[in-house]
């Protein structure tokens, strides 16, 4: 301001400095800018449906990125189970820094990879199981179940048994690379134990066809292809809410319903240590639990002080949950993919 | 005497193309075997190998079968746009897999064509996922291709015998046993062992058509075990049962196959007999069938995705020009590589049969063994989708070379027994006898073998689906992602688009050849 007003000869040595500041100014804006262009990016590999344009992964990454001076980048890598096989891929050089999307069958095989670190994190969920993994930790929960349309089929079977007996058309995803997939395998197992196979060997003509992901089965299911899809008791939430439409129900069975909880975990190799834990303490917090009902359509793991939106009241609440410890599951789980290739392939 | 000492020279190039297809094929399936170790197939792994060889078995058998009489009537009759439709069916053999199975879908699947038929009839939807589905899109992909093979065989019966026939009176079943069943016999199982030998090796018809355990080729199976199960040793044991599966085919068609059948020449007249009443009504119906067979579906596509065109997702363009640069880096390496060795077995130099064999290795290797073999070679030297745009490149190149060496060699063979004498005899200097004889000599056939390499290229779904990641897939996997998401339309749009550059492709390098030929 000053010298605006009283222009005067600048002396030479001051003309350096001046240039030499200019400079630097000059070099700290360029220096600035990068910055702000290269923001640390945290990278999330999810499943498809996580990020997709009616999913999570919009809000969450802004709400997120509000406070965090980041740039959050969710990676859709097909379904839950093959994000666990992506990262034994990828190994330490992956550039994820957090996988969402694995759960509890999952959660043993995938600590014994070694490629996980434990999240040290102290917050508290509201899961109807006690669930406390020093590795993984809980973002949303909820019931596998067999949705239908009540216009189509208005008496649903109301058990596996009389779902094989019928000739009810299904979708199923693939229990290796879908946690859905991998969730009725459990489910199965956990009700029938040793008939399992026979159980499925029952269902094998009823299937259509077994998908490698939740979203390619939904998908299918919604263009007429089948009579029901393995899916959640919250699906038609998505339905009545988004959609106010009330002709899709998930079909209760009397053997119970196998329990789902989603967990998100920190890979030991990330480069982005700090923004990782902030994700991971970002996960537990009202921001990121009161976008799951409606956008996941799932039941948050920790439940919003409003409770749940309207419309989750007409759900389905199964009289039994069953759920195979992460231990079980794991001990279980090739045995049981052996009864149902072997069931399935003929 | 100089050029004469150049004549003999030891072709360094062609023996290190050679080495590089050893270590493509047979390099990958020793790291592979050496990788599967101890480890044995499974209940789940055999059932694969059968279904594996009993899709192929019904596939093959059904082209072969339906070739016939498609082929027959296509060999005596005469009618408007004959000509065009046996170039069309050349088209298939380029077309690109997810492209043809968007159009079955469009006809065949549940909210298709048949089906809304099939509703109004009152009769129930049928599924198009499963054994059938993938047999129905391998006849509709190699349909075209054993009858074009068969039809060589017909116009290759010497017209004398037709008219010894006609002179005896034979009636036209007397004519089929005397002359024509034999020439069956002779081309029909190489036909039919050309499919198979195709469909053993079939990822991508399984990948979208097959469901779950009981549609599981070995090829899908070795996906599955890397991307879904993170499984290498399981994937190696597939891997090699996969490979000893191809590789017999090769050994047994060999002996077989004389003519991939895509040559030139087939709309030359045969001089047969076109007997007329119901015979003639029945090869009419043969051609009608075929015909609506092949092209309603494409058609379909087209009204289906030409709606699309004007939204077109996001990120399409970006795979486009990722699959044009590959399909284009591919057609230099296997175009530079098939010429190379068909001039040195052109030139029958010492050990020209190790360049021959070298140069069928291929056919018996497949993209997800080689894919397989690559990925426990080179894990820990790079991410695998750092690598995938290079070993998708490396494998089409490998997999392209027999076709462009086997379109090459004859001319290769015919210009060392002529021109090249006389430029050796003229003292011209190597390059100018490569730019004035070899290669105006050789145009032709090497336009067609890089127009067929580089419109396989474009449309390969095999390897990349064990590399990629989200941020470098090619088109064909792109459009599998929106196939997987329900997105059918932009899947359709985007397919007219793959199928347009695959076919511009194929015509611009095959118009280069015929321009420098001319």
């Amino acid at each position: 301001m000053h010298g605006i007003l009283h222009p005067r000869p600048v002396p030479s040595h001051m003309e350096e400095d001046m240039k030499t500041s200019i400079l630097a100014l000059g070099f700290a804006t360029v220096a600035s800018m990068a910055a702000a262009q290269d923001k640390p990016v945290l990278t999330v590999l999810t499943y498809d449906s996580f990020t997709a344009e009616w999913g999570p992964g919009p809000a969450v990454e802004k709400a997120f990125e509000a406070g965090c001076a980041c740039d959050l980048q969710f990676v859709a890598a097909g379904d839950g189970a093959a994000l666990l096989a992506r990262i034994q891929i990828e190994g330490a050089a992956s550039d994820a820094d957090v996988v969402l999307g694995l759960d509890t069958n999952l959660t043993a095989a995938a600590t014994a990879t070694g490629l996980f670190a434990p999240h040290g994190q102290g917050w508290a969920n509201t899961l109807p199981v006690v669930f406390d993994d020093p590795v993984f930790l809980p973002y949303d929960w909820g019931w596998f179940a067999f949705v239908h349309d009540t216009a189509k089929l208005p008496t649903p079977p109301k058990s596996f048994e009389e779902l094989a007996a019928s000739d009810v058309k299904i979708i199923i995803q693939d229990p290796r690379s879908s946690t859905p997939g991998l969730g009725l395998l459990m489910w199965v197992k956990a009700a029938y134990g040793d008939k399992a196979g026979a159980i499925w060997e029952g269902l094998a003509d009823n299937i259509v066809t077994v998908t490698p992901g939740w979203s390619e089965a939904y998908g299918l299911f919604l263009e007429g292809e089948a009579d029901m899809v393995l899916s959640y008791t919250t699906s038609p939430a998505y339905h009545l809410i988004a959609e106010e439409d009330a002709s899709k129900a998930a079909a209760p069975f009397t053997e119970g319903h196998y329990l789902q909880v989603e967990v998100a975990g920190k890979l030991a190799a990330t480069d982005q240590p700090e923004l990782a834990d902030a994700f991971l303490a970002f996960m537990g917090t009202e921001a990121f639990q009161a976008v799951i009902p409606t956008t996941n359509w799932m039941y948050p793991a920790v439940t919003p002080a409003a409770g749940l939106p309207a419309g989750f009241e007409t759900l389905i609440t199964p009289e039994t949950s069953l759920l195979l410890s992460a231990d079980e599951a794991l001990a279980a789980r090739e045995g049981a993919l052996a009864e149902w290739q072997a069931a399935l392939a003929r | 005497m100089a050029s004469r000492a150049g004549a003999l020279r030891p072709p360094v190039g062609a023996a290190l193309v050679a080495a590089l297809l050893v270590g493509m094929t047979l390099g990958t399936v020793a790291v592979v075997a050496a990788f599967s170790g101890a480890s044995l197939p499974g209940a789940s792994d055999w059932a694969a190998v059968r279904f594996t060889v009993t899709q192929a078995a019904l596939s093959a058998a059904l082209s072969g079968l339906l070739a016939v009489p498609v082929a027959r009537a296509l060999a005596r009759r005469r009618f408007a746009g004959r000509g065009a439709l046996i170039t069309l069916m050349g088209a298939p053999f380029l077309l690109p897999v997810i492209v043809a199975v968007l159009g079955l879908l469009a006809i065949f699947g549940r909210a298709g064509v048949m089906n809304d038929g099939l509703a109004v009839l009152g009769l129930p939807r049928v599924s198009i996922y499963g054994l059938h589905g993938v047999v129905l899109a391998h006849v509709f992909l190699n349909l075209p291709l054993a009858t074009r093979m068969l039809l060589l065989g017909w116009q290759a019966i010497p017209a004398e015998r037709f008219r010894l026939a006609r002179s005896l009176d034979l009636t036209p079943g007397a004519q089929f046993r005397h002359l024509e069943w034999s020439m069956l016999r002779a081309t029909l199982p190489g036909a039919v062992l050309t499919v198979f030998t195709i469909c053993l090796a079939s990822f991508a018809v399984a990948l979208t058509l097959g469901g779950g355990p009981a549609a599981t080729t070995v090829e899908l199976a070795i996906y599955q075990a890397l991307r879904f199960d993170f499984a290498p040793d399981r994937a190696a044991t597939l891997a090699v049962l996969q490979f000893a599966l191809c590789l017999t085919a090769v050994a047994v068609g060999w002996s077989l196959v004389r003519d991939a059948g895509f040559g030139t020449g087939l709309g030359r007249r045969v001089e047969m007999p076109a007997p007329k009443g119901w015979r003639r009504a029945a090869d009419g119906a043969a051609i009608m069938l075929a015909a609506g067979f092949l092209m309603l579906p494409l058609l379909a596509l087209v009204v289906r995705g030409i709606g699309g065109l004007g939204d077109l997702p996001g990120g399409m363009w970006t795979a486009t020009l990722r699959s044009v640069s590959v399909a284009l880096v591919t057609t230099v390496l296997t175009t530079g590589a098939a010429l190379l060795l068909a001039l040195a077995a052109g030139r029958r130099v010492a050990g020209h049969r190790v360049f021959d064999v070298a140069a069928t290795l291929p056919l018996a290797a497949s993209s997800l063994v080689i894919g397989t073999g690559l990925f426990l070679a080179l894990r820990g030297v790079a991410t695998p989708s750092d690598m995938a745009l290079p070993v998708t490149v490396a494998v089409n190149a490998t997999l392209a070379l027999p076709y462009s060496y086997r379109l090459l060699l004859p001319e290769a063979r015919a210009l060392h027994q002529g021109q090249d004498r006389l430029a050796q005899a003229l003292g011209m200097t190597r390059w100018a006898r490569f730019r004035l004889v070899t290669l105006p000599c050789l145009a032709r056939p090497l336009g067609f073998g890089a127009g067929i390499t580089a419109a396989l290229s474009m449309g390969d779904l095999g390897v990349i689906t064990l590399f990629a990641a989200e941020n470098n897939a090619t088109l064909p996997l792109f459009i599998h992602g929106l196939m997987g998401s329900y997105r059918m339309e932009a899947a359709a749009a985007a397919s007219l688009i793959l199928m347009g550059t695959s076919f511009a492709l194929f015509a611009l390098f095959d118009r280069i050849g015929r321009h420098v030929a001319a």
